[in-house]
């Protein structure tokens, strides 16, 4: 166990190091900074100006060590944009997208877990059918087409839900939902493909054998052994929300990380681009080694 | 006569095939009946669907399915379920994967007394530990804690017969629960189950495709080929005198006439169990069989000896054309 600790540790922390890497050498890439900032009409001197105040001069395994130490202490410079620490903007924009994140994590499950049992149950059935369409859609439907339709439909036709904002615990409905679809595909297969093998297990015939009750077999016997990846995954599957988040905090005007994110890339805010990069690289390495970990931990033959 | 299992032709398929045909079966308190054929004759099935474990796309009737006097035929999956693992338990081959990997043995075990007898905990972990040691389980208390990837085989044997116990069934129903199990092992798990079931004056139904299981423990034997019983009866008789040439034919694949060796499998008549679809007449083992004439192809008649001894084949006890 110990071992397996380590060795997924070491790896997370190798994809952690490339990230950096990627990260600072992407901004780089992306144009000359100081030409945009300068404006169209600046002159070669105010460039070379901006460019050296910039550090933007130096050659670029400096410019990376630079960086990478700084960025490693938390210090991604100031925004070119909010002239403020990008370090205290991130963690004004982190709270509402975390707690999205989290709301949408719970609904996908809370979706996700029975329809993936009652499709393992009915396999075959028609059922088993209108779950896989379910998720097929979930996969096909864009998120940012999700969301409009749903505004256009519970806060412009209905008027039930605000179209934007999260002022009151209803604005929150929406855009953790549409997050949600994000997992919700993944989830519900993985449990169904879960639930179909373990229904077939011999143990679930020994169950039956043992005259236990149907709940008994179907969330005790089954479910316990189909849960062990889904549970895993689940952690992987907030990262990719994260990820959603760019999108759906953009549709619903939510100022969260994802939302400056956004703004930042398409203003070449790129201390910002960067370290939003970095955090959603790192959260998502995080929730992947915090996946095997649950997944080891959920095995008694992993956990020895 | 004191039978606790009764069955009357039972017929089980899949689709166009006809897994089971026509079978007779009883099983009596206090005695062990094996269930011996080669691999896909139907030997399992038969068993399961006497739990009615069978899958939800299996065909299935029987004339009569009784157990402990009672037609159970029609009983609904309730009534099944308050009688498995009560009243009828059974125990399979695979004792790597018939256990739940995610639970300990305590959990596994202690759910049956919860389920069917009620059980307060502390009285269901005492009656565990009682079964365990009852099976010969070492150190039975600290088994409860662990998980079946911590045991060998042979005694996550012991603990799916001990679980089977918990609730004293009338019947046991062990489908080659020795086949995965290595030699020695083999020998002292069958001890164990004779001596219980002497004790507990149990009805076994023992499934086996190895002779020398039969030999050991079986007070009725029941060859099974193809979907059909062929023969059927006391097994020192069946052993002594074979009247079924494929009964016979199993018994002379058998290195030493008379003595079997343990481990001896059957399966050493040339080619292979026919798969049967409807419409199928007359002896299904004619392909295979040394004596086989055209006439063959004509249904079998069944002829009774003595004890129950009968059998199911054209030639008559006399060894001569019975002409039927
Ligand atoms: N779920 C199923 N679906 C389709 N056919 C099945 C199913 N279960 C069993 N069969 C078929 O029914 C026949 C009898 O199978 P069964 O498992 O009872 O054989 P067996 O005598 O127990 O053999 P073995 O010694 O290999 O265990 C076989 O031809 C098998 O292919
Ligand atoms: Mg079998």
């Amino acid at each position: 166990m110990i071992r397996f600790i380590v060795r997924s540790l070491l790896l997370a922390m190798l994809v952690c190091l490339t990230v950096l890497i990627v990260s600072f050498a992407l901004t780089r890439l992306s144009g000359n900074l100081a030409i945009n900032l300068a404006g169209p009409d600046a002159s070669a001197a105010s460039i070379a100006k901006i460019q050296h105040e910039l550090g933007l001069d130096r050659p670029l395994p400096v410019q990376f060590a630079a960086w990478a130490d700084r960025a490693l202490h938390g210090d991604f410079g100031n925004s070119y944009l909010y002239h403020q620490s990008v370090s205290s903007l991130i963690a004004s924009h982190l709270k509402v997208t975390l707690q999205l994140g989290a709301i949408a994590i719970g609904m996908a499950i809370i979706i996700a877990v029975p329809l993936g049992i009652l499709a393992a149950l009915h396999e075959g059935t028609w059922i088993d059918t209108a779950c896989g369409l379910v998720a097929l859609i979930g996969q096909a439907v864009p998120s940012f087409w999700l969301g409009l339709m749903l505004i256009l439909w519970f806060g412009i036709d209905l008027r039930w839900l605000p179209i934007a904002g999260l002022a009151t615990w209803k604005g929150y409905i929406l855009p953790s939902f549409v997050l949600s679809f994000v997992a919700i595909p993944v989830m519900l297969r993985l449990t169904r493909g879960g639930m179909v093998d373990a229904l077939r297990a011999d143990y679930v015939r020994t169950a039956r054998a043992k005259g236990l009750s149907r709940a008994s077999i179907v969330l005790k016997h089954a479910f316990r052994n189909a849960a062990m990846p889904v549970v895993a995954v689940s952690a992987v599957q907030l990262g990719f929300i994260l990820g959603g988040s760019v999108v759906t905090e953009v549709v619903f005007n939510v100022r969260g990380v994802g939302y400056l994110a956004w703004e930042s890339i398409g203003k070449g805010d790129f201390p910002v681009v960067q370290a939003v990069v970095l955090l959603f690289a790192v959260t998502f390495v995080g929730l992947t080694f915090l996946a095997d970990l649950i997944g080891a931990m959920l095995d008694p033959r992993v956990r020895g | 006569m004191n039978a606790v299992l009764e069955i009357e032709d039972l017929r089980i398929g899949f689709g166009p095939l006809e897994a089971v045909r026509g079978i007779d079966l009883v099983v009596e308190r206090g005695q062990t009946h094996c269930l011996v054929g080669e691999s896909g004759c139907g030997k399992s099935v038969s068993a399961l669907s006497v739990l009615r474990l069978l899958p939800k796309r299996a065909r299935f009737s029987a004339a009569r399915l009784a157990f402990e006097g009672n037609d159970i035929a029609g009983l609904g999956e309730r009534g099944m379920a308050r009688l498995r693992g009560d009243r009828m338990a059974m125990i399979f081959q695979e004792p790597m994967t018939s256990l739940n990997p995610a639970y300990t043995i305590g959990s596994q075990m202690i759910e049956v007394l919860r389920r069917h007898r009620g059980a307060s905990r502390a009285a269901a972990v005492d009656r565990c530990i009682a079964m365990l040691e009852r099976v010969g389980v070492t150190a039975p208390a600290m088994r409860l804690g662990q998980f079946p990837h911590q045991l060998s085989g042979g005694l996550r044997q012991r603990v799916m017969i001990a679980t089977a116990l918990l609730c004293e069934p009338a019947l046991l129903i062990a489908d080659e629960p020795t086949t995965a199990l290595d030699v020695t092992v083999q020998a002292q798990f069958l001890r164990l189950l004779a001596d219980i079931q002497r004790q507990m004056g149990l009805a076994v139904l023992l499934i086996t495709h190895d002779l020398g299981v039969v030999a050991r423990v079986a007070d009725r034997v029941s060859v099974m080929y193809a979907g059909r019983i062929v023969e059927h009866g006391a097994t020192g008789a069946v052993f002594a005198a074979p009247r079924h040439p494929y009964t016979r034919g199993l018994l002379a694949s058998i290195p030493v006439p008379g003595k079997i060796p343990p481990g001896g499998r059957l399966g050493s008549i040339p080619g292979i169990v026919p798969r049967i679809g409807a419409g199928f007449a007359g002896c299904a083992f004619r392909a295979r069989c040394a004596v086989a004439m055209p006439a063959c192809a004509a249904p079998v008649p069944e002829h009774r000896l003595a004890d129950g001894h009968r059998f199911a084949c054209h030639l008559g006890p006399d060894g001569a054309w019975s002409g039927a």
